[in-house]
C-alpha cells in the first residue's frame, strides 16, 4: 500500500491522467477545470509526461482534436465543464458513435444564464444521453481511480466507448484530500497500452465516419446501443479487478446504512459525503435513513439499483439540476420510471440543491428528513404542475 | 520555376493510381471531385484524409461503401482542420514512441467553401496557428451545394442562390468574396496557393509543394459546380479557365508571404465571358457586371503589385 497524500483533487485527476500514459491531450481552459489542464500542460512541458498536448482554440475543437487523435491509434484525454461541455455536444454524439474510446474528466459546472463558474450538474445531465459512459465521483480518490478504471473500461474490444469522469466543480476539484497513488508499475500492470482494433494508417486504410441511410442507421445506432448497454459487465469486471490489485472496490451502485431503514436518498457526486454526514448525525439521535449513490450513471444501472431499492418505502431524489421544464429532475424521473415499471410501491420525493455552488449542507438533508417524516406517503400523486422542492430558494 | 513546356509531357508523370475510385455518386461534370483526385494523386499513398461534411462527404461514403482507397475520416462539418490537427499530433507522439513505424505520413484536411470560410474558419485559424504539419484544401465551389444551393461568404458578388435571390430589392448575393486565401496567408503559414483543376499539372506541383513544407499549408481550389451554378455539365473545365482567363480567380502562390503569379492570363478576358452562361448570374444588370468588372480589375493589379509583375 502506498502513502497518501494531501493534495487537490485537480492536480490528482492529471497525475492519474498521467498514470495511465495518456499519449494525446487536447483542452480548451475553462474553469474550474482550469487546474487539471494547467497540471498536464506542466507535466509535458517539463518531460514528466510523454504525450502531445494540443492548446486548440475552442472546446468544439478540443473533443474534434481528440476524436482525430483517438482515430488515429493514441490514448487521448480531455477535460472540461459547462459551456465547455455544451460547446462540444455535437461532437460528444459523434464520438460514441463512431466507438473512439476517449476520456474525459467533467469538472461539473452550473450552465449560464445566468452566468456562474460554481459547481451543479447543469452540464452532464444536458449531455446525459449523449451515449457516454458516465461516472460520478464522491472524493477525490475516487477520481484517481475512476480515470485510470475509465481507460481500462473505454478500450475494451467489447465497449469501445467514450466515458465521462465527472467531479464536482470546486466542492470537489479544488479540495485538498489525502489520496493514495498507485505506483506506475502496478498502473501498467493494470492498465497496458492502447491496443486500437482500427486505425487511420495507410498501411491498412480504413473509412471511419461514413454515413447511413435509412436502411442502416437504425442498425448502427442499434450496435451502439447494445455496446453501451452490455459496457456494464465490462465495467464491473474492471472495478473487481481495480479492487484486488489496489484494495479499493468500487460497485455501479453503492449504499450507505440501507439495511436499517425503508428511507433512501439517492444523490450524483461529491454531495453524497454531505448526506453520509446527516445520515450518521440522524443515527445519533436514533432516526435512521440510508444513501443510495450512483457512482455509474450511463449506463444506467438499472439491475443494481432495483436491488438497493428493494423493500424501500420512501425514497428522497436529490439533483442539483433544475428540471427545464419536465415533470422533474432528470434523475428523478429515471428512478421513477424504473421503480414503477417495475412495480415497486414506493413514493418517490425530488429536491433540487445547490445550483451554482449554492451550499448544501448536513443540516440541510436533515431538514429534508423531518419535512418527509411529517408528510404522509403517496404525496407524489398531486396533480401539481411543479412536483420538486428547491431547498433554500428565496420565491 | 516552371520548366517549359511542362504540359507536352506532364500527363505522362502523372501516376496512374487513384485513390479516388469510381462508383462515387458524385454530379454529372463535378469539377470538386475531380479536384481532389488529382490532388490524391500528388499526394500518394501515405497520406491520411480528414474531411468535413458536405458534397465530397456524402457522394463518397454511403454505409457501408467507400471511394476512397487512402484512410479517411469524417467528424463533422466545422472541424476537419481540428480532426487533423488531432491526427497529426497522434502519429507525431505514436511515432516518437516507436508504437508505430516512423514513416512520413501526410495529413490532408479538405472541406467546401461553407466548411471553410464560414463554420470551419476558427477551427481552421487555430490549427494553422498552432502550425500541425498538414494541408488544408478548401474546395470552393461558392455556395452551400450539398444542402441544396444556398450562400456562403465565398458565394460571389451578384451570384443568385437560394437564400441570395434576386428580386425587387435583391440583386442577388450582395457581398463581395471573402478572401480565404489571404486569411490563410495571414497566419504567416509556410505555403499558400489558389488552384483549380482545370489547370491540372499548376494544381498538381503545387500540391506537391504544400506537402514538403515543414508546416501548414492552404490551398483554395475553385471547384466549378454545372448543378449549383446553372451550367450544362460539360462546361465546367471551361468555366474554370474563363474564371482565370477573366481574372476572377487568379492562380498564384504565397511561399513563405512571397506571392507569385503561377499563370499570367493577360491580357484578361472581359467579365461576361465568364458571367453569361452561368444560370446564377442570369438577372445580372449591365450595371451590376460593370461593377464587378471595375472590382475584378482593382483585385488584379492589386495581386499583380503584390506578385511585383508590371
Amino acid at each position: 500500500m502506498n502513502a497518501k497524500k494531501g493534495i487537490e483533487v485537480s492536480i490528482a485527476a492529471s497525475i492519474a491522467a498521467k498514470l495511465a500514459r495518456v499519449e494525446v491531450v487536447a483542452a480548451y481552459p475553462i474553469t474550474p477545470q482550469t487546474h487539471i489542464v494547467e497540471h498536464l500542460s506542466e507535466l509535458v512541458a517539463n518531460g514528466e509526461l510523454d504525450a502531445t498536448y494540443i492548446n486548440v482554440e475552442s472546446e468544439h475543437s478540443a473533443m474534434s482534436a481528440c476524436c482525430g487523435s483517438s482515430a488515429t491509434g493514441a490514448r487521448t484525454f480531455t477535460s472540461t465543464s459547462a459551456q465547455g461541455l455544451e460547446l462540444m455536444h455535437e461532437i460528444l454524439f459523434i464520438a460514441s458513435g463512431m466507438r473512439l474510446p476517449i476520456v474525459m474528466a467533467t469538472v461539473n459546472r452550473a450552465l449560464s444564464s445566468p452566468l456562474s463558474i460554481w459547481g451543479d450538474h447543469s452540464d452532464v445531465m444536458a449531455a446525459r444521453d449523449t451515449g457516454w459512459i458516465m461516472l460520478f465521483c464522491e472524493n477525490g480518490q475516487e477520481v484517481v481511480d475512476s480515470i485510470i478504471m475509465a481507460f481500462k473500461i473505454a478500450e475494451d474490444r467489447k465497449v469501445l466507448l467514450p466515458v465521462m469522469v465527472n467531479l464536482d466543480g470546486f466542492s470537489l476539484s479544488h479540495v485538498i484530500e489525502p489520496i493514495e497513488f498507485p505506483s506506475q508499475e502496478e498502473v501498467d500492470k493494470f492498465l497496458p497500452p492502447y491496443n486500437p482494433l482500427y486505425t487511420l494508417h495507410p498501411d491498412k486504410p480504413v473509412t471511419m465516419g461514413a454515413y447511413a441511410m435509412p436502411e442502416l442507421y437504425t442498425e448502427a445506432k442499434y450496435a451502439q446501443e447494445m455496446a453501451i448497454v452490455h459496457s456494464k459487465e465490462v465495467i464491473v469486471k474492471v472495478m473487481d479487478e481495480f479492487g484486488k490489485r489496489f484494495g479499493r472496490y468500487y460497485k455501479p451502485v453503492e449504499t450507505y446504512n440501507t439495511e436499517n431503514t425503508d428511507m433512501v436518498f439517492i444523490a450524483l457526486g461529491a454531495i453524497n459525503e454531505n448526506i453520509e454526514t446527516a445520515i450518521d448525525r440522524l443515527k445519533e439521535e436514533g432516526k435512521e435513513a440510508g444513501l443510495i449513490d450512483l457512482r455509474l450513471f450511463r449506463p444506467f444501472p438499472t439491475k443494481e439499483l432495483l436491488f438497493a431499492l428493494k423493500g424501500k418505502k420512501r425514497v428522497v431524489v436529490i439533483e442539483r439540476v433544475m428540471p427545464g421544464g419536465a415533470t422533474n429532475g432528470p434523475l428523478f424521473n429515471e428512478i421513477s420510471s424504473l421503480a414503477h415499471s417495475n412495480g415497486m410501491n414506493i413514493t418517490i420525493e425530488n429536491y433540487i440543491v445547490g445550483l451554482g455552488g449554492r451550499d448544501v449542507l448536513p443540516e440541510d438533508f436533515r431538514d429534508i428528513f423531518d419535512e418527509i417524516k411529517a408528510t404522509p406517503e403517496k404525496r407524489t400523486k398531486s396533480k401539481k404542475d411543479k412536483n420538486f422542492s428547491v431547498i433554500g430558494v428565496r420565491e | 520555376m516552371m520548366l517549359p513546356n511542362i504540359d507536352i509531357y506532364a500527363a505522362n508523370i502523372v501516376p496512374r493510381e487513384e485513390f479516388a475510385v469510381s462508383g462515387h455518386r458524385a454530379c454529372q461534370g463535378c469539377a470538386e471531385v475531380l479536384a481532389i483526385r488529382l490532388a490524391l494523386k500528388a499526394f500518394g499513398r501515405d497520406t491520411i484524409m480528414v474531411m468535413a461534411t458536405g458534397c465530397m462527404e456524402i457522394i463518397s461514403t454511403p454505409l457501408p461503401t467507400t471511394c476512397w482507397t487512402l484512410p479517411w475520416i469524417h467528424v463533422a462539418f466545422e472541424n476537419a482542420a481540428a480532426v487533423a490537427s488531432g491526427a497529426e499530433s497522434a502519429l507525431k507522439i505514436l511515432m516518437e514512441k516507436n508504437k508505430i513505424p516512423r514513416k512520413d505520413i501526410h495529413v490532408v484536411a479538405i472541406a467546401g467553401d461553407g466548411g471553410t470560410s464560414d463554420i470551419g474558419l476558427q477551427a481552421l485559424s487555430g490549427a494553422l496557428e498552432r502550425g500541425h504539419k498538414f494541408t488544408y484544401i478548401c474546395v470552393d465551389n461558392e455556395a452551400y451545394m450539398n444542402t441544396g444551393i444556398q450562400r456562403s461568404s465565398s458565394t460571389p458578388y451578384g451570384a443568385m442562390t437560394t437564400t441570395s435571390p434576386p428580386g425587387k430589392k435583391s440583386i442577388g448575393q450582395s457581398t463581395q468574396k471573402k478572401n480565404m486565401p489571404k486569411i490563410a496567408a495571414a497566419h504567416n503559414i509556410p505555403y499558400v496557393a489558389t488552384a483549380c483543376p482545370s489547370y491540372p499539372f499548376d494544381l498538381l506541383a503545387k500540391i506537391k509543394k504544400a506537402k514538403m513544407v515543414d508546416g501548414p499549408s492552404y490551398i483554395h481550389v475553385l471547384s466549378v459546380c454545372p448543378t449549383g451554378w446553372r451550367i450544362p455539365s460539360n462546361l465546367a473545365i471551361r468555366y474554370g479557365r474563363l474564371a482565370v482567363e477573366t481574372g476572377i480567380f487568379p492562380l498564384y502562390e504565397i511561399e513563405k508571404g512571397k506571392y507569385r503569379l503561377t499563370y499570367n492570363p493577360e491580357p484578361l478576358r472581359h467579365v461576361t465571358d465568364y458571367l453569361n452562361g452561368q444560370g446564377r448570374f442570369r438577372h445580372l444588370t449591365t450595371k451590376t457586371i460593370s461593377k464587378i468588372q471595375e472590382h475584378v480589375r482593382a483585385d488584379w493589379e492589386k495581386l499583380k503589385y503584390l506578385c511585383g509583375v508590371k
